[in-house]
């Protein structure tokens, strides 16, 4: 056994982690121009996905001395700020997939891209990705790499309970509570959603010696790989059309009334509306 | 490619609003793309002079027409068929009427067939049933592997998946294997020039995509509960049962359930994602003992029990209730929420919802900017009497 996270055992062998993020931006911060029913972009700040930090963060909570955790991402020459912010939370090293041959990838060109990358890389234990992009939403990218790869997938993960030599054991969501699974390495695991969804910074000290750490960007011409199967050459969906959706009608809201008139109101708007 | 025609450029700034990605920007009067563009194409559909234009890259491919049917994975638990395969089933009607192809379903598990007959009385056309001991239990090995086969054998058009925990993690490995495009969480589905045109809400619910996938088939979308409607029982039970014979294997699975563990305070509760009506929680209903108001509120209504983030993080309601970007994403028909405040975070997760009541004792509470109905007042008195007034309405009707 290689390591117990109740016991914290040590054991010789070292194992290479690998953490797919994206550099989104941050859809809280996003408002609708309320006259034209479309999105305003101006002042939203680019983050690290929160999901991705948590992964992220699972990686290096069962890390061991002498492991090494690697983050990748595909994206724009910006991306590098979300990667530098991975650095300073703990990862050891960073790769920026980065060519305009990868822009207009979906699901598939972009998990496709990241395989090639991690092919690259070579022999790896564990790869995390996050429950979803909180632009996208669509929680394929993962599941979509670890068929590319041909490894097993545990998705929906909430932790990783304990690691051993040759085999993990997580606790995974469930629709009406969880489950307790056993997988062989290597692996790839998607979710882990702490109670707490409050995304942290590293401190200041940490992002300067973030700067210092292996940092690589690569194209398409050092993934190798069919450029057929990049950007939007390489995917497989069409987006064609993007739009508001419609705004929500105005809704009646019943105040500075007793809780009996209240409740009555509500019942006769209900029953009036047809809802009941 | 994306490319801007300098000559028909006016500079007029359109596609730098409508960009959602803000990739554009006006220099000298000319629009110019910048790195953040994924290509997707909302600046061309709002630009007047058609000055931008996508080049996409058409692949050489198999004859598409070899593909026909519109197909359904059902899903089973416990023993019942979840609502959301009848759901399904009732928009995969619609599309294979609209094409005049067959409505199929594809059955997974072990002794399934005696489901068939709930299919085939919904209009069914066509049930393919791959029926092993082996595929009692949801295991992503097993399951994708024998799909992709039938995938491939029967060459169906499209293939809608419920976007359940189960279906989201096997329609993106079916997808990859094959070599398919995949939309996730469609809420709209039609027919457009005889391709499926498929609707789903991104940017947390802040702007709406219409995605088509014109080269590969099937053409594969998961669907989320509680959208579509239930194909109506029809009556006719005709539809034509079609066995796979499938070898499974359990001894090589490299991922084992050791353990299942319902969600100890709810198990006779509803999941939060399949149910059409919700009555959720926060923060602002106090304490563990009053979650009971909501789950006597609840009852009535014969609903399931939420929660945002922070009642759960209180420890008054199990993980698997949470509603939000952290928890589920739902879409009931009547989404009621008592003491939530309405953050960003769990607005994303239940905006969809057809009816949404807020009852809050804050009348600046965000939730009441998306709310239909909205109470201000103090939960404690507002619920018994809204549950016992709709206890007594309810059994009017």
């Amino acid at each position: 056994m290689r390591l117990n996270l109740e016991s914290h055992l040590n054991f010789d062998e070292t194992m290479k982690f690998i953490v797919c993020v994206k550099q989104v931006p941050d859809t809280t911060e996003v408002k609708i121009d309320p006259e034209t029913n479309t999105l305003i972009r101006e002042g939203v700040p680019s983050i690290l996905n929160p999901f991705d930090q948590f992964a992220l963060e699972e990686a290096i909570k069962i890390r061991q001395e002498g492991d090494e955790i690697i983050v990748i991402s595909m994206g724009p020459p910006q991306a590098k700020k979300a990667l530098l912010k991975c650095l300073a939370l703990g990862a050891d090293k960073a790769i920026l997939l980065s060519d305009r041959a990868f822009a207009g990838a979906d699901t598939w060109a972009t998990s496709y891209t990241l395989t090639q990358c991690i092919k690259k890389i070579g022999d790896f234990n564990i790869i995390f990705c996050g429950l979803q992009a909180i632009d996208g939403d669509t929680a394929q990218v993962g599941p979509e790499i670890a068929a590319q790869l041909g490894i097993p997938q545990v998705t929906h993960c909430e932790s990783v309970e304990k690691l051993e030599d040759k085999k993990l054991t997580a606790k995974v969501q469930t629709d009406d509570g969880y489950k307790i699974v056993e997988t062989r390495l290597p692996v790839l695991i998607t979710g882990i959603t702490p109670s707490f969804f409050e995304p942290t910074n590293p401190p200041m000290m940490s992002i300067m010696k973030a700067n210092k750490k292996p940092f690589s960007t690569w194209g398409a011409e050092e993934l190798g790989g069919s450029k057929d199967n990049y950007g939007l050459n390489g995917s497989l969906t069409e987006v064609i059309k993007v739009y508001s959706p419609p705004a929500r009608e105005q809704g009646v809201v019943i105040k500075e009334e007793t809780a009996e008139t209240a409740v009555q109101k509500l019942i006769d708007l209900l029953s009036k509306d047809k809802v009941i | 490619m994306i490319s801007v025609d300098k000559e028909k450029c006016t500079g007029c700034g359109l596609c730098e609003k409508a960009c959602p990605f803000g990739a554009i920007l006006i220099v000298d009067k000319i629009a110019v793309i910048g790195d953040e563009c994924t290509l997707c194409g909302a600046c061309v559909d709002k630009c007047n002079v058609e000055a931008i234009t996508i080049q996409r890259k058409k692949r050489k491919d198999v004859d598409l027409t070899l593909y026909q049917g519109v197909w359904i994975v059902a899903e089973i638990k416990d023993g019942k068929v979840r609502n959301v395969s009848f759901e399904l089933l009732g928009k995969a009607i619609e599309l294979a009427d609209e094409l005049k192809q067959k409505t199929c379903v594809l059955l997974l598990g072990d002794n399934v067939k005696k489901f068939s007959q709930y299919f085939s009385s919904r209009g069914a056309n066509k049930i393919y049933l791959a029926e092993h001991e082996a595929l009692k239990d949801y295991y992503t090995e097993t399951y994708s592997s024998v799909i992709t086969g039938i995938i491939s054998k029967y060459k169906p058009n499209i293939v809608l998946y419920p976007a359940t925990i189960n279906g989201r993690d096997l329609a993106p490995r079916v997808a990859a294997t094959l070599e398919l495009g995949l939309t996730a969480d469609c809420t709209g589905l039609s027919i457009r020039d005889g391709l499926l045109l498929q609707t789903r809400p991104a940017f947390g619910g802040n702007i709406m995509a219409d995605i088509i996938c014109p080269v590969t088939r099937p053409q594969m979308a998961t669907v989320r509960p509680n959208v579509m409607e239930m194909a109506a029982i029809q009556g006719n039970n005709n539809a034509e049962i079609i066995d796979v014979p499938v070898k499974v294997d359990l001894q090589g699975l490299k991922v084992k359930t050791k353990e299942v563990i319902r969600g100890a305070a709810f198990e006779c509760g509803i999941p939060v994602c399949e149910a059409d009506t919700i009555v959720s929680g926060g923060r602002g209903v106090g304490s563990k003992e009053n979650f009971k108001l909501i789950e006597g509120l609840a009852n009535v209504l014969n609903a399931a029990v939420g929660a945002s983030r922070a009642a759960v993080d209180l420890g008054w309601i199990p993980k698997s209730q949470q509603v939000g970007q952290s928890g589920n994403t739902v879409s009931p028909k009547i989404y009621i929420a008592c003491g939530i405040s309405g953050t960003i975070q769990h607005l994303v997760g239940m905006k969809s919802s057809d009816i949404i009541i807020a009852i809050n004792k804050d009348p600046d509470a965000p939730i009441f900017n998306v709310a239909n109905y909205g109470i201000v007042g103090d939960l404690c008195e507002v619920i018994p009497l809204l549950t016992e007034a709709l206890k007594k309405k309810l059994s009017e009707n």
